[in-house]
């Protein structure tokens, strides 16, 4: 007897579902910004009619551009920073071995465990006390030097041909020269995943900006999606659209640079 | 000597390119860690702080609600974790094939949900789950339930919607971690223990986990700080109830600290019994990681 065509069979299956379940929610959320609020909390499934309505509502109740320019501006002045700084971080620990660098590597191994939760008491009041709380200052920078991108880069870093580096020495460029004319050109394709990763971690955060901006005027989209959710009685037409628009940025990013991002997770030269 | 200045240029250049990070790291990271010490020795509330010795320790003892918190994120982790890293593995495997078509379409659809923002996923799940909410809906009329499941208002099942949210979300991201380490096995291993007339199954059990082994080990430590750092999901579907059914560390310590009077110093002690945690978890993991490399 032979079992692979009914396994075959088995695995398409599974595949579809769980396919199904992950595109479900959105779907579910293109078809609820279309809708009001009851029908949408009754499980209505097909398109309604109520699109513009909801979009009145949603901007009567926020400053939309407003808000989108605010997350726009964190998410990319954060992007831009920390690959510079992580890419620097993570070139320099891999070409220029040391055994106090390495010490120091291996301590920062040890700190990408420790939750941003343990971190976030003593950071806001360190704001606070530096006068920074409201600003856009505080919740970029202390994001901006990421363990984890470090180590991303480091580990890109040990595909990046040293002959390339050689050649570059020989031909009297300096070190930093090296890094900005032959390594991140050589590196494109690692720089766009990671700016992939930072763009959505920055455009997605929540919890440091729910804690250091204050003000209406300087909220971010995620903030404005929490506050619609948390009302007394939230009008889910409204919220759904407003996730629409804020997933919007991120999923366009992800089908035009698809590729790349699986190949920057491979570690891929090209 | 010009080998000794060249040693001392190569130095030079070593610390300019990692300086900027570590100096940021060392003011927002290793700063805010050590200086949590000393403040979880305070208490008071809001600004009127006084040095308190062990009392906030004392007050973590007896502190129900961290104890709540405390078991809802070991339930999150036992039951959430097992489950998202097994369906990865599954899903990474059976797309490995590269006989399996519609494989590229697959992949998009389940890495997808890792592109939504917590916040907007959450608000999402928050609609579905609703009393007469889709899902309810889709149940009854399927006839898998009679009368509707009140998710959102039962501890019971308010735990089984931010486990399902976070699977939903997080499943597809520890996929792309198993597929790019899949892609770096051997083929011809596979081709072998097919000759030798080996099962499927025991393919699974036998060469694809023990070679995944370092990924798995590291996705499961990253959805450990993941279980730890739960915040966003719950403040937003369930706001840590019914009955703090859903509380979680972190909201408890944004609690602690920005909701109503703030006491800083407690806060500190309890993002302290974070740090303990993780440092303990790490190590186990490591641990197991080095026996089972060592018994192989």
């Amino acid at each position: 007897m032979n079992f692979a065509p009914l396994r075959r069979a088995g695995v398409y299956v599974f595949l579809s579902l769980a396919a199904f379940i992950s595109v479900f929610p959105f779907y579910w959320m293109a078809v609820g910004s279309t809708n009001q609020s009851v029908d949408i909390v009754r499980g209505k499934l097909g398109f309604g009619g109520n699109l513009l309505v909801n979009f009145q509502h949603l901007m009567s109740q926020v400053d939309l551009y407003r808000v989108f320019g605010n997350s726009f501006l964190i998410a990319i002045i954060s992007t831009v920073l920390t690959l510079a700084i992580s890419s620097l971080a993570g070139y320099g620990f891999e070409m220029f071995r040391s055994r106090i660098r390495e010490r120091i590597f291996e301590l920062l191994l040890l700190l990408l465990s420790i939750p941003f939760a343990a971190l976030m008491v003593p950071l806001f009041v360190m704001i606070s006390r530096a006068q920074l709380t409201n600003t856009f200052t505080a919740v970029i920078l202390p994001g901006i030097a990421s363990i984890f991108m470090i180590f991303y880069f480091r580990q890109a870093t040990k595909a990046f041909p040293r002959e390339l580096r050689d050649a570059a020495r020989v031909d009297g460029l300096k070190e930093w020269q090296i890094f900005l004319y032959v390594y991140m050109p050589t590196m494109r394709s690692t720089y766009a995943a990671a700016t992939i990763i930072v763009f959505m971690n920055a455009w997605n955060n929540y919890l440091w900006p729910l804690i250091v901006l204050q003000t209406p005027d300087n909220k971010t989209i995620t903030l404005v999606i929490s506050t619609l959710t948390a009302a007394y009685t939230p009008d889910y037409g409204v919220i759904l659209l407003t996730t629409v628009l804020a997933t919007a940025p991120t999923l366009i990013i992800f089908f035009v640079l698809q590729r790349q991002f699986v190949q920057g997770m491979l570690g891929a030269v090209k | 000597m010009a080998q000794t200045r060249l040693d001392r240029g190569e130095q030079f250049n070593g610390w300019a390119f990692v300086m900027p990070a570590l100096v940021l790291l060392g003011l927002f990271m290793i700063y805010p860690i050590i200086w949590s010490l000393w403040m979880s020795f305070q208490v008071g509330r809001g600004a009127n702080t006084s040095f308190g010795g062990l009392a906030n320790i004392q007050r973590l003892a007896n502190d129900a609600l961290l104890i709540k918190a405390l078991i809802n994120t070991s339930i999150f982790f036992v039951i959430q974790v097992p489950i998202m890293i097994v369906l990865a593995l599954l899903f990474a495997v059976a797309l490995n094939d590269p006989t399996l078509k519609f494989r590229g379409l697959f992949r998009t659809a389940l890495f997808l949900p890792c592109v939504t923002s917590l916040i907007a996923y959450s608000s999402l799940f928050k609609s579905m789950f609703s009393t007469d909410g889709i899902i309810n809906q889709v149940l009854l009329t399927l006839h898998v339930i009679g009368t509707p499941i009140p998710w959102l208002t039962d501890p019971f099942w308010a735990r089984i919607v931010i486990i399902s949210a976070i699977t939903w979300r997080w499943t597809g991201y520890n996929m792309i971690f198993y597929l790019a380490a899949l892609q770096n096995v051997d083929k011809s291993i596979y081709e072998a223990a097919r000759i030798d007339g080996i099962p499927a199954w025991a393919r699974f059990t036998r060469i694809t986990i023990p070679m995944l082994k370092p990924v798995i080990l590291f996705t499961t430590i990253l959805s450990t700080i993941g279980t730890l750092q739960l915040f966003d999901e719950v403040n937003n579907i369930t706001q840590g109830g019914p009955a703090n059914a859903t509380m979680t560390l972190s909201m408890y310590i944004y609690n602690l600290s920005f909701r109503m009077m703030p006491s800083f110093g407690y806060s500190a002690t309890v993002s302290w019994v974070i740090v303990v945690i993780v440092a303990v978890l790490s190590f186990i993991q490591f641990m197991i990681a080095r026996d089972r490399r060592r018994a192989s």
